[in-house]
Order: C-alpha cells, then structure tokens, then sequence
C-alpha cells in the first residue's frame, strides 16, 4: 500500500516537473527555433519547431547590418563602462564601512538600502532636465551616471560583507609597516576579495546590460541606442521580420546568459540575497 | 579640522558614492516633489507655487484612478501568483524523488526566464501571442476557443496577458529564495512529524508554511515594490492600450512628463507613487531587523 502510494507522489511530481519545464524552457526555445526559420515559416500552420527553410540568414542579417553592431558596441561599451565604475566607487565606500566606525554611519547606510525603494520612473522625470543641463543628453555618460544609482548599492552592500569576513590584521600588518590604508585596501583586501568583486561584477552588467527606461529616455539618436533598445525599435520598423527580430534578441541574451551558466553559483547565491532585480 | 587628517578619512572614501547619492539620487528626488506643488515645471521659466492644486486636479482624474485599479490588480496578481508557483517549483526542487542531476538541470531550466531582458521577454511574448502564431495554435485544441485571438489588442484580455507575461519572467526569484529557505528547514522536524502521524498536508501547513514565513514575507514586499514600478514589459507590449486598460501608474507617468510634457502633473503622480514605495520599503527594513534579530 504505502509503497504504491510512494509511486503514485514520484508520477506526480514527475509530471509537474516536466510541465515546469515547458512552462519556463518552451518560450525560450521557440524563440531560438524562430530565429533560424524563413519570415514565412515562422508562422506556419500546423507549427513546427525546425523546418526546411532552417538557415543562420537572420544572424547573418544583424552581424552586418552596421547599425545593429552599433547597438551591441554602445551595450558594452556602456556596460563595461559601468562595471568599473561600480566596483572602484563601491570598493571605496565598502572599505568605509566595514573599517571604520564614523557620525553619520547609520543614515548612510539607510540610504544606500532605501535606493531600492525609489522607482526608476521617479527619477526619470527630474533626470531629463539634469541630463539636458548637464549637456549629458545622447551620450555614454547620461546613462553610465544614472546607471551607477542602481548598481553601487548592491556593490556597497555585498562589498562591505565581503571586507567583513576579512580580518582587520591585514590591513594592520600593511600599515606597521608604513604602508597607507590606500596600499592595504588596494594591495592587500581587493586582491583577495576578487571572488566578491566577479559575483557583483557579473550583476552589475547584468543590470546594465538590461537597462531599458533610462536608456529609452536620456538617448535619441538611433546610433547612441542601447540593444534592449534596439530590440525594441526592430519591433517598430521591420514589424514583420521576425526572424530577424528573434536573431537579435537571441545575440542581446547570449552575454547574460553566458554569465548565468558559468557563474551560476554566484547568480543564485546574489539572487537569494534579493539584492538585484530582474 | 584637518582635511586629510584621521576623522576625516571615512568620509574621503565615500565621496564618490555620496557625491553620486546626493546629485542623482537626492536633488532629484527633491526636484520631483517640488515639481508637484508648482505649475508648468520645467516648461515655464518662473512656474508658480500652486500649493496643492496638482494633488487635487490628480485626484479628480478618472485616468489616474484607472492607472490605480490596473497597478492594483496587476501587483496582487503578480505577487500571489509569484508566491504560489515559487513555492511548488522550490518544493520540486527539493523533493526527494529527484536525483541530484536531475534537480540540478531543472534548476538551470526554471531560471531561464529570470535571465531575460525585458525587450526580449517582450518580443517574444509578441511572437507567441500574434492572432496566427503559436499561442492560438495551441488553444485551438480547446473547444469553443477562437483561432484568432488578438490576446494584446483586445482591452478585456490584455491587461490578464500583461499578468501572465509578469508571472513567467519573475518566478524564478520566490523559487530560489524558498528554495533556500527549504534547504535551511532540519529534516529531523518532518520525521517527528511522520512519526506523530502527520499528513503531508498537515506537516506543510505545521512545519514548512511558519518556518518560511519571513522569507516569504520578505520576498512578496520586495516584489511588490519591484512589480509597483514596473514599466519596461507593459510598454514595449501595449504601451498602456488598448484604451488604457493596461495603463499602470509607471506609465501613466511616463505619457504625462514625455507625451504631454506637464512635468507638474507627472511629478505629483510621480510623488504620490513614491510615497507608496518608500512606505512598504520602510514595513521591509523593519521586517528584515525582525529577521536578523
């Protein structure tokens, strides 16, 4: 009886894992198998997943296409951009505080958090008239600065975590030996603390890799566009080159994806965190 | 006090983020809500204080209240639905009736959709939902479903779309949370269970649901923060149509500073929705102290 009964919970359970399965994976997969598919096959009637007309044309298509390189240089430029900066202004902060205890600490620390809390449209509106002040608009620069309000505070807080773990000896031994705080910082604590700095390296591009409102409003040349964003133009422009369309949304995940499958410990571990959204 | 002396040295190494706080997270942030109490910001060169004028012609906007009910529903939704599938996909994942392999694919694979930028998420979705594509051609083996559906221009339908599309990409999240939170549970208290004689019923209710409840409350208030916000999906699919009926407040704001350009308008809605964040944000940060505590 009890052992049917067991049987009865593994069917189940393997039934409803299977259809988690498709639920999450078919999407995806579709998209794939519709970027390698002629305009007029795609929607065929009956569906097929791979039919005759199956070719890398669409990918072909982008790759020299210059506009859509452009998109894909501006992402990693800006991206890469952002990753540095993070990490060099987040590492100051976090090596802050976690080694010093300072007037103002706590409402520094509150804020950092409550940025989370503020949505991104929010800021937008002010933004505008700053970036068109600032004589930033339709440049790397306007989203690389609004970029960093969203990426330090998950740098700051996984930073000073990080520098925690890390006994203060070491800065001390750096500086009896009349070394500065800057050497012990930069020679000593962020050499060891290159795991941390891969994991938050890897989620701020992520995170800027992924940006769309910003980049939708501070940019309006169509050579300063980011590739969400000219994901998203392709949908207004060639409304019925699909395949097309799937090519470079395939090309735009294929960085991010990259990173989730080899770093996908630190993704969970970041993502259990609730540090970063999607 | 000495510039470069020792009381001063914390403070030089957070310069740069304080610098960056104070000029694109605090002065805008003040910009905003003076932009809610002025008329004709940004527009005029001398806009003048109207007090609350801004709030009162907000209120009396019947758009502004549908952006509310939709924001409402929207947010509900997601996050029930986040909850309820995060926790099943968690539990599979879990489960002991799976080898490890096993789990571990299907970790990667329920992932996936978190993984996805919003543009693609939103074209692919598109792909799928076009009156011929794939969507239709599965429902057509239901009976009495038509083969056309236009699921993104129909206004009975789209904003139910919208909800669908917002529970397939940010699942994952609650799943890996729980998941956690699962592996974190002694086994020891399910086995005293079984031997009490305990349903499995009975031992989720009486073991898994309190022992994860401040995850799960911790992650629904991040989530609904986060899906309160959400902007990108919903205008790249509808752009708040047909007839507003997937307008969220995210967009009504948005068509209000970069359609209408009244700057006014969009900083009061702007402010009003700002509010509301910072207020859960505050319930959060109490709720994570109970948590550490």
């Amino acid at each position: 009886m009890v052992g049917s009964y067991k049987k009865h919970i593994k069917v189940i359970m393997t039934v409803l894992l299977v259809i988690g399965g498709i639920f999450a994976a078919f999407p995806i997969v579709w998209m794939f198998c519709s970027s390698l598919k002629d305009n007029s096959a795609i929607f065929s009637w009956p569906p097929k997943f791979f039919d005759e007309t199956a070719s890398l044309a669409s990918y072909v298509a982008v790759f020299t296409d210059s506009m859509k390189v452009r998109f894909f240089i501006n992402s990693y430029i800006v991206a890469g951009c952002v990753v540095l900066v993070t990490l060099f202004v987040g590492i100051l902060a976090a090596y802050a505080f976690s080694r010093f205890d300072f007037p103002g600490k706590g409402v520094f620390n509150s804020l950092i958090v409550s940025v989370q809390a503020i949505p991104p449209i929010v800021l937008l509106i002010p933004y505008m008239g700053m970036i068109v002040a600032l004589k930033l608009f339709d440049t790397y620069f306007a989203l690389i600065l609004t970029y960093l309000i969203t990426t330090l505070p998950y740098c700051i807080l996984m930073m000073t975590g990080y520098f925690n773990t890390l006994s203060r000896e070491l800065d001390e031994a750096v500086m009896i030996d009349g070394g500065s705080r800057w050497k012990a910082l930069w020679g000593v604590l962020v050499p060891i603390s290159l795991p941390g700095m891969v994991s938050v390296g890897m989620y701020t591009f992520m995170q800027a890799w992924n940006e769309y409102l910003f980049a939708l409003a501070l940019t309006q040349k169509t050579e300063m566009r980011t590739v969400p964003i000219g994901i998203n133009l392709l949908m207004g422009q060639h409304a019925y080159d699909w395949s097309q369309m799937m090519a470079m949304s395939v090309l735009g995940s294929i960085p991010v994806l990259i990173l989730f499958i080899f770093f996908q410990k630190y993704f969970i571990a970041g993502m259990s965190s609730g540090g970063v959204k999607g | 006090m000495k510039l470069f002396g020792k009381k001063t040295a914390p403070y030089r190494y957070l310069l740069p983020t304080l610098v960056l706080m104070i000029v694109f997270l605090v002065v805008p942030i003040i910009m905003v809500i003076r932009y809610s109490f002025v008329d004709k910001a940004v527009v005029s060169p001398d806009p003048q204080f109207v007090g609350l004028a801004n709030y009162a012609e907000l209120f009396a906007d019947s758009s502004f209240w549908n952006a509310v009910s939709n924001t409402i529903i929207f947010v509900v939704v997601s996050v029930v639905a986040h909850l309820v599938i995060g926790m099943i996909f968690a539990m599979l994942l879990n489960s002991k009736y799976f080898t490890n392999r096993t789990k571990t694919i299907a970790r990667v694979v329920y992932i996936l959709p978190w993984v996805f930028t919003a543009s693609v998420v939103a074209i692919l979705w598109k792909l799928m939902l076009q009156p011929s594509g794939i969507i239709n051609y599965l429902m057509s083996a239901l009976p009495q479903v038509s083969r056309n559906t236009e699921w993104l221009s129909n206004k009975d339908l789209a904003l139910a779309v919208i909800c669908f599309i917002n529970i397939w990409c940010g699942y994952p999240f609650y799943m890996i949370s729980i998941l956690a939170g699962l592996q974190g549970i002694s086994g020891d208290l399910y086995e005293s269970a079984a031997i009490d004689g305990a349903t499995l019923t009975k031992s989720f209710l009486h073991i898994t649901i309190p022992q994860l409840k401040p995850i799960l409350i911790s992650i629904a208030m991040l989530d609904f923060i986060w899906t309160l916000q959400s902007f990108n999906v919903i205008w790249m699919l509808t752009g708040g149509g047909p007839v507003q009926s997937t307008e969220t407040l995210s967009i009504y704001i948005y068509k209000l500073a970069f359609q209408k350009v009244d700057y006014s308008m969009a900083g009061t809605a702007a402010t009003v929705l700002l509010v509301v964040c910072v207020f859960i944000a505050i319930f959060y940060v109490r709720q994570q102290k109970k948590v550490r505590e």
